[in-house]
Formats: C-alpha cells, structure tokens, sequence
C-alpha cells in the first residue's frame, strides 16, 4: 500500500498542498480528480521524489521511500517526453535498464508491451514519426516496462480514442490484478466513475473526499429515489412527505425519506409491475460538484 | 513481484548507460558522421596539398649558355642548361619565354668578377645569380630557431582543433541536456538515476566522442605527413601532439560541465544561444589569442598555464621547445584542480535547474542548495 501522510507544499507565500493525506491501496485501481491547479500533479511529483515536500511523508508498505524504492515505481508524468529521436523499442529498454532490468529481460518485456499496446509495426520507428495516440502509448509503455510495484500516471488516458482507452485500461487493470498499486490522475469524470475502485478528490490542494467508488456514492446519495413502473406514474405526486423532481411517463425521481419512500413502493406494487425501485446513486460529476463546493 | 528481473543499479553502470546512448545516438546520426568525415578529409587535403605546391615551386630554371660561359653551371642543383651558339640567338630564346635566363660571355667585366653576362626578361633570376656567384663557408653557432611561419601555423592548428571539437561536442552536450528538458523525459529519468550519474554520463559519452575524434585526426595528420616524407616535421610534433590530446582530455571535460550547467539552466532550445554565450567566449579566446599573440611569448607562457586556454597554449611552447620537463605536468595539474571544482559547480547548477521548468533559472537560484 501507497501512503501520502500530511503532506503539505508551498510555493513561495502560495499554498498548493495542504495537509494531504490518502492511501492507494494494493490490487486497486485509484483515480485522483480535481480541478486545473488543485494539487493533483504536483501531488504525483511529491510521490516520485522529483519534487521536495515541505512537510509529510510517502510510505510503501509502511516505511519511508528513498531513491531505491522508487525506482520501482512507473511513472507518466503530466508533460509528456520521450527521445523524439530514439526508436520506440530501443527508449522502452533503455528506461528499463536505467533502473536495473537486465537488457535480455528488458527487450522481452518492451516488446510484450508492444503488442499488448498495439505498436508492433512501430517497434522500430522513432517516437517523433508516430501519431500523438501511438506516442501516448508508447508513454504508457515506459511507464510499465520496468514491472513497476507502484504505478503512478498523470492523466494516462487524455489523447487517447476509446478504443485505446479500453487496451489501456485493460492493461492497468491487469497490473492491479497482481497487487499493484495504481494511481491515476483525469478530470475525465466518467472514465474515473467507470474503471476506479477507489477515488480521491483534491481541491485547492485539500483533499476533500477519499474511498472506493461505491462507498462515496453512498454517503453522497442524500435522498433521491428512482421509480419505474409499467404504467403512469403521475399518482406518485399526491402521495403526502413526498416530492417529485423529474417525470417521465412511467418513470419518476423524487425525494423522500425512508418510510416514505416505502409507501411509494407499496403503493407502486399494488397497482401494477414495478420494474425498478432504487435510491438514486449520484454520479461522480455530482458528488465532485458538490464536495468541491 | 519479479524483482529477480532487477539489479541494484550502481552509479557506474548508471553512467555507463547513459554515456552509452549518448555516443550511440551520436554515432548513428548522419550529421555527425558526414562532419567527421568532412574533417578528416581536410586535415589529409590541407597537408597533402601544401607539400605538393611548396615542391611543385621548386622547378628547375632553365639557362641558355653561350659557348664555355655556363660551364660551371653544368650540372649545378635547380638549373637545366641549354647550350646555344651566339649572344643573338640567347637573347632570342629569352624574349620568346624558352629559357628564364642567358648566360653570355663578356670581354669587358671588372676586375674580380666573372667574364660572364646574365640575361632575363625582367626579373633578376636569384637562384641564378647564386649559383654563379662564389659563396664563403658558414658556420652557425647555434641551431637555428623553429621557422616562425611553421610555429603560426603549428600554433593555429592546435587552437582552432581545440576550437571546433569544444563547440562541437559542447554544443551536443547542451542540446542532449535541454531535449531532456523540453520533452520532460528528465522527469522520468531522474526518477531512475541521479541528476549527478545522467551528467556524469553525458560528460563522459561525449568527452569520449571528441577525444575519438581528436586521435583520428593525430592519426590523419600523422599519416599525411609520412606519406608526403615530411618525417622530420612529424617527430618534432609529436610530443606536442601527445600533450594536446592529453590536455584536451582534461579540459574538455571541464568545458563539458559548462556547457551542460549552462544549457541546464533553459528549458528550450531557442534559449540556448544566449546562455551559452559565456562558455563560448571562454572557448574562443585561446583561439584568438594563439591567432594575435602567437609570437609574444609573455601571452604564450600565460595561456600555457590558465585552464582555458592551456590546452592550445602548453602544446605549443612544448613544439616550440620553450618548456622545462615539469612545466606540462604543473599545467596539467592546474587544469585537473580546475576541472575538479568546476565539474562540482555545475553539477550543483544542473541538479538544481534540471526539473524548473519554464523561463530561464537565475545563476544565483541554481548556485541555492
């Protein structure tokens, strides 16, 4: 497990992170939001060690970082760059032997990585000939040619088609699966609400909201209810503690506390086929909207 | 986890690795092979070509003789003798540009002097005029100095070696420091290796670089000049020649960190050129100083000993013959002390611009802890 402890920076009089503190579990895919200048890439340096924290810590598994241990991590910073010149296989085993992968091993795994990403008839072109998507890829790739034990990435998936989405995200999810820590960074708030076990909101460098996806949702979820039946729903309006929000023929969203809210189903299953009866989940734009407040 | 595919990566291999992309994608680019080559070439040419016009100067006069006139002339060094039969028919030979010059008898000649009358066009024939006269013994006391054209063109050689391979290769160095920087792969890379193992590397891959393209041109010239039998000058150069290399070794890896601190200090290859302009200057200066001072040996005997310049300096007093033994050894020291400190000035500068991003570091920011 990552941990980010009190961790607080400035520059100059500005503050940009204050008091930070979350955790990014084994085996679990985290996705760090926040607004432009809340705190997220700076945040990500602190962890790699290219930037000082004032104050603060980044533990692995319980124990200060140094310079050893972070070699194990792969990193995509926010600014992307690689050797323009430098063919994409050559850079990907290069950057595995700067952190000690034998050059056997390493060719091994650049070229797994090749075609996992889909560069293979890339393999031998330099990155400035490829296209922005390719060159992302290959990114990605130099982030996770090492067999990182930590994986950090700053926004990995902006510049990328959907299909390049979904191998990526495949090939992240993979790396968790084997106990990896994954850390990732995106305002793209549906690609977060989708793939993320766990989700880390940041603003204004604080960190506002910390836990896995569901369980935010859940504490997020106020008191919305969702309705949908076979028939009208229009009789729902008249029912006493009750507000309707939205109506749409046999579907209707309205506010209610518990009690209420089980008379309305009551109702609904004595007058017909009840189809779905849920609280209503807010999604993660509305939770961010609302926590960032 | 598979951390058996791992090694603790020590500082040297580190360094080894990065030297070792620098010289290979140095090597491999078509620029850099095509300039080498170009070098090559014109050192071989420039020797070769100057040996064939100086012996191709030396072509022998020719020399209409008149009876027994040019007698002693016959077989004489430098001199093809054409025997004619009247004064008229010399003359003739003369204007019509067959011979340079006419030997002819003369009845009245003074006292002294031989009974004899040269004939030119226009201009008085020197080697002529020598070969006739009577010449007294010489003997020298003293061997004679080192030909001062020789010396200028020893001494301008060594600078604009020194020269060309330090901007060369410092501007290579710059520029693979800022293309770090301006695709922030140095963010990648310095979270693998520290900022002091990714400059030693370059320092050492592209010392290695032009040190390799300084031998090969000893070695072109070295050729050259025993392939135009000019041996003896080769002998007397080459102890110099082996100081240079010697001393350019050290010292380009003292311009190596500057060029590098400086360039790390920008994050765009437009910026470059002006934070540069100060190492530049310190690199042309004991070019133009060998240029303008190269027979003023106060200014010779100084450079010889100041770090930047003693490269171009030392060798040259040595070729000259101007130094005691120790003399190189003292430089050589002051210019490994010097490089010693200077490395550790810009490494700090390197290691503390390397991840500000943006407009240009201030020396004094970068010089911060």
């Amino acid at each position: 497990m990552l941990e980010i402890k009190n961790v607080s920076k400035h520059y100059g009089d500005r503050r940009v992170l204050d008091d930070v503190s979350f955790s990014v579990g084994g085996g679990r895919l985290t996705g760090f939001v926040g607004g432009n200048g809340a705190g997220k890439t700076t945040t990500m340096r602190i962890i790699l060690g290219v930037l000082g924290a004032d104050s603060g810590d980044v533990l692995l598994s319980g124990s200060p970082l140094d310079r050893d241990g972070r070699r194990r991590f792969g990193y995509m910073p926010e600014e992307r760059g690689l050797y323009p010149k430098m063919k994409v296989h050559e850079q990907l085993v290069y950057l595995a032997r700067l952190r000690g992968m034998r050059s056997g091993v390493a060719a091994d795994k650049a070229d797994e990585l090749i075609e996992r990403l889909e560069l293979t008839e890339r393999r031998d072109d330099p990155i400035e000939k490829l296209s922005l998507g390719n060159q992302q890829r290959a990114q990605i790739a130099a982030a996770l040619v090492h067999d990182p034990e930590v994986l950090v990435l700053d926004e990995p998936f902006s510049g990328l088609d959907p299909m390049a989405v979904e191998t990526v995200l495949g090939v992240l999810s993979e790396r968790a699966a084997r106990g990896v820590p994954v850390l990732f960074s995106s305002h793209q708030l549906d690609v977060v609400e989708r793939l993320c076990d766990d989700i880390v909101v940041i603003a204004d460098g604080r960190i506002r909201a910390a836990g896995s996806r569901d369980a935010l949702r859940e504490s997020n979820a106020g008191s919305q209810w969702e309705l949908q039946v076979a028939d009208d729903a229009a009789w729902v309006r008249e029912l006493p503690a009750v507000t309707v929000r939205e109506f749409d023929g046999g579907y209707v969203l309205f506010d209610a506390d518990e009690a209420a809210a089980q008379t309305v189903l009551q109702h609904a299953a004595k007058r017909g086929a009840v189809q779905r009866f849920a609280p209503r989940r807010p999604t993660l734009t509305e939770i961010f909207r609302e926590v960032v407040k | 986890m598979t951390t058996t595919a791992h090694t603790a990566l020590s500082t040297r291999q580190a360094i080894g690795l990065v030297a070792g992309r620098e010289i290979s994608s140095r090597v491999r680019s078509k620029s850099f092979l095509i300039s080498t080559a170009i070098l090559v070439i014109f050192v071989a040419a420039a020797i070769i070509i100057s040996n064939l016009v100086s012996s191709s100067g030396a072509t022998d006069t020719t020399v209409a003789s008149v009876g027994e006139a040019g007698a002693s002339l016959d077989g004489a060094p430098g001199i093809e003798l054409t025997m004619v039969d009247t004064v008229d028919e010399a003359e003739q030979l003369v204007l019509d540009g067959d011979v340079t010059a006419a030997v002819v008898p003369i009845d009245d000649a003074a006292p002294g002097t031989p009974a004899v009358e040269v004939i030119a066009l226009d201009d008085t024939p020197v080697s002529l005029v020598q070969a006739l006269s009577i010449a007294p013994e010489v003997r020298l006391l003293q061997e004679a100095p080192v030909d001062s054209g020789l010396a200028f063109l020893i001494s301008f050689a060594f600078g604009i070696v020194f020269f060309t391979a330090a901007i060369t290769f410092g501007s290579t160095i710059a520029q693979s420091v800022v293309e770090e920087k301006q695709t922030r792969i140095v963010e990648i890379l310095l979270t693998a290796v520290p900022a002091r193992a990714l400059l030693a590397g370059k320092v050492v891959g592209n010392s290695a670089l032009a040190l390799g393209q300084i031998l090969l041109i000893a070695v072109t010239a070295a050729l050259s000049l025993m392939l135009t039998g000019q041996d003896v000058l080769l002998s007397d150069l080459g102890p110099a020649a082996i100081w240079f290399v010697v001393f350019f070794a050290v010292g380009f890896v003292l311009l190596a960190a500057m060029f590098a601190a400086s360039a790390s200090l920008v994050s765009r290859m437009e910026d470059t050129g002006t934070v540069l302009q100060p190492v530049m200057w310190l690199v042309m200066l004991p070019y133009f100083l060998i240029i303008f001072f190269n027979d003023n040996d106060l200014v010779v005997g100084v450079m010889s000993y100041v770090p930047f310049s003693s490269p171009v300096g030392m060798p040259t007093r040595i070729f000259l013959e101007q130094t005691q033994w120790w003399e190189p050894l003292l430089s050589l020291v002051v210019l490994g002390a010097s490089a010693v400190v200077i490395v550790a000035i810009g490494a700090r500068i390197y290691e503390n611009s390397l991840l500000r991003m943006g407009g240009r570091v201030k020396l004094s920011e970068a010089l911060k802890s």
